[in-house]
């Protein structure tokens, strides 16, 4: 794979680096009076030693980042189809609006009137949200999709309990991510599994069967995590709404639908977006992101505080109302992940209603190519809908020649590309779980869909080379039993080796 | 309108036949045809970059950029070495995503191994894990974590936490009924923790409190743990340049925001969220957390690990429902604290120290000018102003192009509300009488 550079080599750690007396920083000369510590500070408990931070001189500093940024992959690097990740390009242009600095040095604490730009972008970022998922209104506190999740069921829990509605029951398909019944549990509810029908679709008679008095609630990706859109989807709505009961959208798909589709017209009360997904903020390595909850009119009351508020129309001033009696409180120590929906923002304003319908296409289009262009090595899980911006493979057929889709996942990077998600949905047996996304070129598609068939073709007549991936990378596969057994967990002298 | 997808009209039309579709809209045929948008949205068209930019450049510019900042409450104007920005743009690490395949990640993965390594250091606590999403939720994940351990589910509060915090940390453990019960400050502004109940499962204290104040950590470890109750401390992390690790004064659970850590101010986020704990809570953690091992070749290398806890696993019985946190932002604080040194931590607390002990001599010198409370303080502290509105104070110091707050409640519930005053090592002793002379004209315009 493309991950370069000292192949079979161990990176020092920064600590390794360090030698007694170096150092890159040098701090502003302090022009006040000395103090004596021990004076003003008498009484208090001083550190006895300074903590063990690395002493290392600037260019050392940049190399080994230099080295750790080689020793990664990243959509920047290559191929990255992830499913339900959507890692797409990250345009530049949103580096450069977030590191404006104006917005960069905004203070959180400021008088509204001091950061009025910072206040009109983030409710302008509202007006496209609310209008791209057809619903009221929006919070942009979310720092995560998982943290959009529990807003998203604490107002449904506030929504039942200002009604005196004693719900306590998430309903979750089995093909969901796993933060939808974790995040269930976090916000007070039990979360209890609908299955899918044997076409991957929610078998909507089974959650017919389910509902009841106690249902808060239904979770639901559209398209789902096979990729697959539910058509049943306003059956589904109406089996929720007639119980009393309000539907939860997990944004984690929306690349396949935006400007297209809307959740609020399918019957959704509360969508969370995961614009490090759809609206193509860098993922980071795992974060930040930024988990922004849209909701209808009758949940708006119980939106995190504060609120943006525009004044005037058009608006000639925008500031914080912290004036919510029935909001579920806050979930962010100040807004949220401000650096991150800012170039979400500029991501919406260069495409516009327009772009973005030509995106989603564009998606499903490279899906729908590529899972006909993997089918000749493996099949689709579920190939009785056609998919959307994902699709699932079954790996089952290698597992005769003692092969899993693990080792077919690590020969994918030997052979130059990154796997796939594997091993989700758990309904699948042997997965692979693929999403393309919109910026990927056919001869790209084309490339993974070679290396895939190369590998499956391997496994019946070498799986050894399967068994040893990858080679090409500069660690092995790794012992994650003894990592979980013995855990070593930061770095000491003694672990030194 | 933009369009990053490479496809050239030919590349579309022989995507299409492969498929035996006409048209791009085929692909959605089968989705109701009333769900699918017949009309344009009722959004603005799609601009070109250089415009796009343009329009956000104006915005930016409607924020003030001249203000000297003096506001704290948890975002400080610290200075973010270049050599953060330059590590955070490589694209490998800027546009990858969490380590699921360990071979091709090991970059993010050795950094968060080096973060969590750096966090134990700073807090005075064997264990860390690879970032939160910010200091406040990581206080509520820290709740959660003491509740399973010791399976009660009373908190009691110090009043020293910061309003957002305690609102998140109420927010996170209402739909668990968990109760929160307040632990009161006193005159010299430090939490008073006694006579605790025995179905408290921690004590939650800040270091130092959102007064600027210092905490006896030690003698609130010895209160909480006499009631079989841990100890959890928001620690903002410069201050232990100066002051005893709270891990080593006995807390249990350290957390706390890497705002100060080379993040910037961002009107508040992207920060980064950090938690250590004792031995022995490992496999409770929330979120990611690395280690390391060896490979088949018996070289050193490293993986996420204590998987089994975590949601795409566990699911409904998960310890947390992360998934995504704050990597890049963990990066940032990595590089500045490596940037920094121990040398370097010291000298910024000490620094800070001093410019706040000036800026609060010469502020207090003002007729009406009070230290709210008498005990220690680091870079912040709490004024009280007489015989004046403060929040009108704080926007005519704005307007003089003077940052100081937020305001926070005085917890005796005496008089109006405080104003915190913050010094980072940014600030000049030009900046300080500045300010002093800001705030005089201020106290006599508007009395």
């Amino acid at each position: 794979m493309t991950v370069m550079g000292a192949r079979n080599q161990t990176e020092p750690t920064l600590f390794e680096r360090s030698r007694p007396g170096r150092r890159s920083s040098e701090l502003p000369v302090t022009d006040v009076p000395d103090v004596d510590v021990d004076v003003v500070l008498d009484g208090v408990e001083l550190a006895e030693r300074a903590p063990l931070l690395p002493e290392i001189a600037e260019l050392d500093l940049v190399r080994h980042f230099t080295r750790m940024a080689q020793r990664n992959h990243g959509i920047d690097v290559g191929f990255y189809p992830l499913g339900s990740c959507s890692m797409k390009y990250n345009p530049r242009v949103a580096e450069r609006v977030a590191a404006l600095p104006g917005f960069r040095d905004a203070h959180p604490w400021a008088p509204p009137a001091a950061v009025q730009g910072t206040l009109r972008a983030l409710w302008e970022l509202e007006q496209w949200l609310t209008e791209l998922t057809g619903l009221h209104a929006a919070t942009l506190q979310p720092a995560a999709g998982a943290q959009g999740e529990l807003v998203g069921l604490l107002m449904i829990r506030a929504y039942h309990e200002h009604r005196h509605d004693d719900r306590d029951v998430i309903i979750v398909p089995d093909s969901a991510h796993g933060t939808n019944p974790a995040s269930a549990t976090t916000a007070g509810f039990e979360a209890v599994t609908v299955p899918s029908g044997p076409d991957g679709l929610v078998d909507v008679g089974a959650l017919e069967a389910l509902v009841n008095e106690r249902t808060a609630g239904l979770m639901l990706t559209n398209p789902n995590t096979l990729g697959l859109f539910e058509v049943e989807i306003e059956r589904i709505a109406a089996a929720i709404h007639d119980v009393g009961g309000l539907l939860y959208y997990d944004g984690a798909n929306f690349n396949a639908i935006a400007g297209r589709v809307r959740p609020g017209d399918m019957g959704f009360d509360v969508v969370h977006l995961n614009v490090h997904k759809t609206f193509a903020t860098p993922h980071g390595g795992g974060g930040p992101g930024a988990g922004p909850v849209v909701v209808s009119e009758e949940l708006t009351p119980y939106l995190p505080a504060p609120v943006i508020v525009a004044d005037g129309e058009p608006p000639s001033g925008y500031r914080f109302d912290w004036d919510r009696p029935l909001s579920i409180g806050r979930v962010h120590g100040f807004h949220g992940n401000v650096g991150v929906l800012l170039r979400a923002l500029s991501y919406l304003q260069r495409h516009g209603s327009d772009g973005l319908a030509s995106m989603s296409a564009k998606a499903v289009l490279n899906a729908n190519y590529l899972a006909r262009r993997t089918g000749e090595a493996l099949p689709l899980a579920y190939p009785q809908h056609p998919p959307m911006h994902e699709f699932v493979l079954c790996g089952t057929a290698v597992r005769e020649h003692g092969v899993r889709v693990l080792d077919v996942c690590k020969r994918l990077i030997d052979l130059g590309y990154h796997p796939p998600t594997n091993y989700f949905p758990l309904i699948v047996d042997e997965a692979l779980m693929i999403e393309p996304t919109e910026t990927e070129a056919p001869e790209t598609l084309d490339g993974f869909a070679a290396a895939l068939a190369q590998a499956v073709g391997e496994a019946a007549q070498d799986p050894d080379i399967l068994h040893d991936a990858p080679r090409s990378t500069p660690v092995r596969r790794l012992d994650e039993a003894s990592a979980a057994r013995r855990p070593v967990l930061r770095w000491t002298p003694e672990t030194d080796d | 309108m933009a369009d990053y997808a490479p496809h050239t009209a030919e590349d579309i039309s022989s995507m299409l036949d492969l498929l035996g579709h006409d048209q791009l809209d085929d692909l959605f045929a089968h989705i109701p045809a009333h769900l699918r948008i017949a009309r344009p949205l009722d959004l603005p068209p799609g601009r070109s970059e250089d415009e796009t930019l343009a329009d956000s450049a104006r915005l930016a510019a409607a924020n003030r950029t001249d203000l000297v900042c003096f506001a704290g409450g948890g975002a400080y104007d610290h200075y973010v070495p270049a050599v953060v920005d330059a590590v955070l743009q490589r694209g490998e690490l800027l546009t990858s995503y969490t380590p699921y395949q360990p071979e091709v990640s090991q970059g993010i993965l050795q950094i968060l191994f080096e973060f969590q390594t750096m966090v134990c250091e700073l807090t005075g606590l064997p264990v860390a894990n690879a970032s939160l999403y910010d200091g406040a939720s990581a206080v509520a994940e820290a709740a959660a974590m003491a509740c399973a351990a010791t399976r009660r589910s009373r908190l009691l509060v110090s009043d020293g936490v910061d309003a957002p915090t305690r609102t998140v940390l109420g927010t996170y453990a209402h739909p668990l009924r968990r109760p929160l019960d307040p632990l009161a400050v006193v005159a010299d502004g430090r939490t008073v923790v006694r006579d605790i109940p025995g179905d408290v499962a921690a004590v939650v204290v800040a270091q130092p409190n959102c007064f600027g104040i210092v905490e006896d950590l030690r003698a609130h470890a010895e209160a909480a743990h006499a009631a079989g109750a841990l100890l959890i401390v928001k620690l903002e992390p410069t201050a232990v340049g100066l002051l005893a690790t709270p891990g080593s004064l006995g807390a249990d659970i350290v957390v706390g925001d890497g705002q100060p850590l080379g993040q910037g101010l961002n009107f508040g986020g992207p920060t980064v969220g950090f938690l250590a704990c004792a031995a022995g809570y490992e496999r409770r953690l929330p979120g990611r957390v690395v280690g390391r091992t060896v490979d088949v070749d018996g070289r050193r290398g490293y993986v996420m690990t204590l998987r089994t806890r975590e949601q795409d696993i566990r699911r409904e019985r998960a310890t947390s429902n992360i998934c995504t946190n704050q990597t890049l932002s963990a990066v940032a604080a990595t590089v500045y604290m490596a940037w920094l040194g121990p040398q370097g931590l010291r000298e910024l607390a000490l620094g800070c120290l001093r410019r706040a002990r000036a800026a609060a001599e010469q502020l207090t010198a003002l007729d009406g000018v009070d230290l709210a409370f008498g005990g220690p303080f680091l870079k912040e502290f709490a004024l009280r102003l007489r015989d004046v509105d403060p929040a009108a104070i704080i926007d005519g110091l704005c307007d003089e192009g003077y940052l100081v707050g937020p305001l926070v409640d005085d917890p005796r519930g005496a008089g109006g509300p405080l104003v915190m005053v913050a010094a980072s090592e940014r600030r000049t002793s030009a900046d300080i009488a500045g300010l002093a002379g800001a705030l005089q004209r201020q106290l006599k315009d508007q009395r």
